[in-house]
């Protein structure tokens, strides 16, 4: 008998396909809360128009961003507690994009501390720039990555990658870097609808309706793309039920073009697109979680990547006790922080950014 | 030991940004309470003073926990980018904590220091006291976890191999690893070093605006505030230094041996005052003043104890002498200076004013524990080599598959990105200091207040004296 493992690793695998279903979960979440904090540092440079504005768009994502933040962490580290081998490969084989997207990260975060603590426009500028660099980057990063995931990755059996930065920039890649940019600008600038009044607001508005259409062409574009590079349509032929997932990313991006604007429904609708399209791309891998480009058999999965039953078990009751609690008082906090951000607010309050 | 390997390489990168990253987290840990405590006493007595000094700390903590949260983002992802072989072997184990972490503490850290930051004013006093509770609650929850996951690398603990990597068979396993001993010393004994610094940062300051005279009358309150937490917190930490010193000896032996500079095995090992080691030759240049049967007692609470010397380890099972030594030797002498200060200052908190030469030793100890802290985490992280498992898995055996050249370029870039933001980051807190608890330059500056000091004789305070 072959049979030489703990019987417990050859069980079912519902344990496997519960975290893969978690994981793609947590990403979903961190894109389209932190979405709109990208799309916002994107669009500043071009949408904002003196240094009061700035402010406004700073303060959109002021106490909401950090929040949002540690959802890419704890999506981190869940691949490393549940699939430790995903974790492992992913990360060194994306090493260069990986450290790319750490700098960005953390020059977003300090700019949003730093600005407004010195009175000087040069020292402004500096962090506006980090800022736009820290938003644009981690939303071109992420897609560029995810679009490299659906098409697979040259790894070997060992999970050593074959191939290099410039390699991961193929024609597809691209597209699904350009794809993510405008889909989180496109939900910056909903966000700042929402948040701002007046000219700003208005102005966030006419950009919505112009990114949507831009967002409509890239989306058919990089779709239609997907179905030449990927196997990601024909595993959702294989399970039709995925097929919700598309029809309803294609009816939510309807909806937040034609809600009213400046609404949070517009923005929700956006957000359920964004969850969709994460849901249809990472469950059409499944049980891939890295598929490698040179043979099926490398490929990095649910099962092949999880911790042992125990672990998995463990988490699911950390998961199922705690995040449910940080959703409710993070639901909490973004209803108590709900109300547009006035030229007033920033006189009186001297805490804002 | 090539020095452009990968592993080393990946060794100073991963050096540079925790050696980083622990400048800014202990002091949020400590102060945080600090500002806790004084915002609870705002709320109770609505006194205003307090509320200025909150607001005053409360910037110096806000730029340190920015820079604290940003800078630790990147040690999780250099597990997976850098240690590639260790995260593969270990993440069935180690994974969970850090997750754990991220899941019950750093997101009601991260959602509810925006309340408080942002809340002044908008949310209910009540909201808002308890928001500061719950990011110190949070930060310090936060710890546990970590120092658990590193405790784990030091003392291996609950784990059963299974396919050639470490995992939890069963929920024993599990429990063995959160009750590990070697890591609850160990967290006891980082975070009361947190909460030591965090005091004697409160102290530093308030005694320097002091000695300028600036608002001397509020700064003294902190520092009747932070005296006595910060000798009772001192007191803490050497106690649980010694026990912690206690496990550590039975657990890591080469470590014991390497930072007491012990060659040989022996019984009623002495502890010397001074000393130098002589690594080629495997025994020491400099002994001199011995306390007989004290290397003993300090490691296992008994003068006659045996103690295993170097000599008794192959030398690939050694760690590096030099460096542990020191480190532990910096560490301790600080901490005797640190008790030293904490009871001048707890004897003089009522007028530290008249006491200017204590006042001036409290601010120029500012930078002496974050010192203190780097070398213990020296001492537990260099101690620990060769292994990055201890006694498991060695260093050497789990950095990732990837170029060298890539690593090199990452760390130049981690060098000088984060020697940039710490220059910065100095900055803004000098400035913060210097304007002291007044509003901040770019508020719009309280005007009534202006009013009053503009127009000095106001109707009602003629009357009152009329």
């Amino acid at each position: 008998m072959p049979d030489v493992m703990p019987v417990a690793l050859l069980d079912p695998t519902w344990l496997q396909t519960v975290w893969f279903l978690l994981w793609t979960l947590l990403w979903a979440v961190y894109f389209m809360l932190d979405g709109f904090d990208f799309g916002l540092g994107t669009l500043m440079p071009f949408m904002a128009r003196n240094d009061l504005e700035r402010r406004i768009m700073y303060n959109a994502s002021g106490p909401f961003w950090d929040g949002n933040e540690v959802w890419l962490i704890t999506a981190g580290g869940v691949t490393f507690a549940a699939f430790p081998k995903a974790y492992a490969t992913l990360f060194s084989a994306l090493y260069a994009p990986l450290l790319m997207l750490l700098f960005a990260l953390i020059f977003r975060a300090v700019a949003f501390e730093f600005r407004n603590k010195v009175d000087s426009p040069k020292w402004r500028k500096f962090w506006d720039i980090c800022k736009f660099f820290g938003s644009f980057v981690p939303a071109l990063l992420l897609g560029v990555a995810f679009a490299n995931l659906f098409q697979g990755i040259p790894i070997d059996g060992e999970g050593v990658y074959h191939g290099n930065l410039l390699k991961l920039l193929s024609p597809y890649g691209l597209m699904g870097g350009v794809f993510f940019v405008l889909m989180f600008a496109h939900h910056g600038a909903l966000w700042l609808a929402v948040k701002s009044a007046g000219p700003l607001h208005d102005r966030a508005v006419a950009w919505s309706r112009t990114l949507w259409l831009l967002l409509l062409a890239a989306a058919v574009l990089f779709l239609g793309a997907t179905a030449v590079f990927t196997n990601i349509y024909a595993s959702i032929i294989q399970t039709p039920p995925l097929a919700v997932f598309p029809i309803l990313a294609v009816l939510l991006l309807l909806a937040s073009r034609f809600a009213r604007a400046g609404t949070y429904l517009a923005w929700l609708a956006h957000a359920g697109f964004i969850v969709c399209v994460t849901f249809f791309g990472v469950l059409g891998m499944y049980p891939a979680m890295i598929p490698s480009s040179l043979s099926q058999a490398y490929s990095v999965t649910a099962m092949n990547a999880a911790a042992s039953p125990t672990t998995l078990k463990i988490m699911l009751v950390v998961v199922i006790i705690f995040v449910p609690l940080v959703i409710a008082y993070q639901v909490f906090v973004y209803v108590l922080f709900r109300k547009k951000i006035t030229a007033e607010d920033l006189q009186r309050q001297s805490d804002l950014y | 030991m090539e020095w452009l390997s990968v592993e080393m390489l990946s060794r100073m990168q991963f050096a540079v940004a925790v050696f980083f990253h622990f400048l800014f987290v202990p002091l949020t840990l400590g102060l945080s309470l600090l500002i806790a405590v004084m915002q609870t006493i705002y709320y109770r007595t609505g006194d205003e003073r307090y509320k200025r000094l909150v607001r005053f700390w409360g910037r110096l903590f806000l730029i340190n926990f920015a820079v604290g949260v940003v800078t630790g983002i990147s040690l999780v992802f250099q597990f997976g980018t850098n240690w590639s072989r260790y995260s593969e072997y270990v993440g069935g184990v180690f994974g969970p904590l850090l997750a754990i972490e991220a899941t019950v503490a750093f997101f009601l850290e991260s959602t509810f220091i925006a309340v408080w930051h942002f809340g002044w004013e908008r949310v209910s006093k009540k909201l808002h006291l308890a928001s500061i509770w719950l990011v110190t609650l949070a930060g310090n929850i936060s710890a546990i976890w970590i120092i658990l996951a590193n405790g784990w690398m030091q003392n291996p603990v609950g784990y059963t191999e299974i396919n050639g990597v470490a995992q939890l068979a069963n929920l024993g396993d599990f429990l063995t690893v959160i009750s590990n001993p070697y890591a609850w010393g160990q967290f006891f004994h980082t975070i009361l070093g947190a909460w030591v610094l965090g005091g004697f940062f409160v102290l530093g300051i308030s005694a320097w605006l002091i000695l300028q005279g600036k608002q001397a009358d509020l700064f003294s309150r902190c520092v009747k505030i932070a005296a006595p937490f910060t000798l009772a917190a001192v007191l803490c930490l050497m106690l649980v230094g010694h026990l912690h010193g206690n496990t550590m000896s039975r657990v890591q032996p080469t470590k014991l041996a390497a930072m007491e500079l012990l060659w040989d095995t022996q019984k009623g090992a002495p502890f010397y005052i001074f000393q130098w080691p002589d690594v080629e030759n495997e025994r020491n240049a400099i002994e001199l003043i011995p306390i007989p049967g004290m290397l003993s007692f300090l490691a296992y609470s008994d003068f006659e104890a045996e103690v295993q010397g170097l000599k008794d380890f192959p030398k690939q099972d050694r760690p590096p002498v030099l460096p542990v030594f020191l480190s532990f030797r910096l560490m301790v002498a600080l901490g005797g200076l640190f008790l030293l200060l904490a009871a001048l200052a707890c004897l003089y908190r009522k007028d530290l004013g008249k006491h200017r030469l204590t006042a001036w030793m409290l601010f120029l100890n500012l930078p002496l524990p974050y010192i203190a802290i780097a070398a213990g985490w020296m001492l537990a992280e260099v101690g620990r080599q060769p292994w990055i498992i201890y006694g498991l898995k060695r260093t050497s055996e789990m950095a990732s598959p990837i170029p060298a050249s890539s690593v090199g370029i990452s760390l130049l870039a981690f060098t000088m990105a984060y020697a940039f933001l710490g220059v910065v980051a100095l900055y803004l807190m000098r400035k913060t200091v210097m304007q002291g608890a007044e509003a901040p330059s770019n508020q719009a500056a309280e005007p009534p207040s202006k009013q009053v000091a503009a127009t000095p004789s106001k109707p009602d305070g003629g009357e009152n004296h009329a």
